[in-house]
């Protein structure tokens, strides 16, 4: 194996890692919900995205298979991460707080309850008669 | 050069192991780096597959924990 290939191994490796760590660091150091967000995401497509690019590589060169199944987890992770951060602040959003920094409502309002009319999005059209509903008319 | 960068990416995801749903999300991240990793090191390429699985499962749960604390109901 060449030292060329050896080093695109090794910094991808190392680049994953630690944007892995930085991730989970930013969990445990930032304050809000929101900010909290930011960390796992990255951690997510920078972080694995490198680790399982370095995978690819790595087997290819050492035991001269070509792998697949890291381009799919990849793919898979990169699809589903906004996903799951935009839920989780869609739920940071309307979640009533209780306990220690207690707060009387929610940022958004409580969501509609399951049975009753109303849109899943989280910020809806205005009403009609609303003034945000002429805004940009 | 690779053994030595595959054990410090090793420490730093298994010291990243260490919160509700972004935790719950952050962790299952780091156990699929682990796998890949361990795959790395051990030269078997069968843990993407325990990889893979693990993707799949850990965004279903997420959702699912979202929805249930948004709705107070997973299926409607």
């Amino acid at each position: 194996m060449s030292v060329a290939l050896d080093l695109v191994i090794t910094g991808l490796i190392l680049l994953g890692a630690a944007f892995v760590l930085i991730g989970s660091w930013g969990l445990v150091r930032l304050t809000s919900t929101m900010e909290r967000l930011h960390g796992p995401t990255k951690a997510t497509t920078l972080g694995l995205g490198a680790l399982l690019a370095a995978s690819v590589v790595f087997f290819q060169a050492k035991l001269d298979v070509w792998t697949a199944h890291e381009l799919l987890i990849s793919l898979f992770l990169f699809i589903t991460a906004p996903i799951s951060a935009n839920m989780i602040a869609k739920v940071h959003l309307h979640r009533l707080r209780t306990g220690a920094n207690a707060e009387q409502d929610s940022i958004a309002g409580s969501p509609p309850p399951p049975d009753a009319e109303g849109d899943w999005a989280t910020f809806e059209a205005p009403k009609p008669g609303n003034p945000a509903a002429t805004a940009n008319t | 050069m690779i053994a030595v960068s595959l054990h410090v990416a090793f420490g730093c995801v298994a010291l990243a192991l260490l919160l509700r749903i972004i935790a719950l999300d952050t962790m299952v991240i780091n156990a699929i780096a682990l796998i890949v990793l361990i795959g790395m090191i051990g030269g078997n390429d069968t843990y993407f597959e325990a990889a893979l699985l693990l993707a799949m499962v850990g965004f279903v749960s997420t959702i699912a924990y979202c929805k249930f604390i948004l709705r107070g109901d997973i299926v409607e």
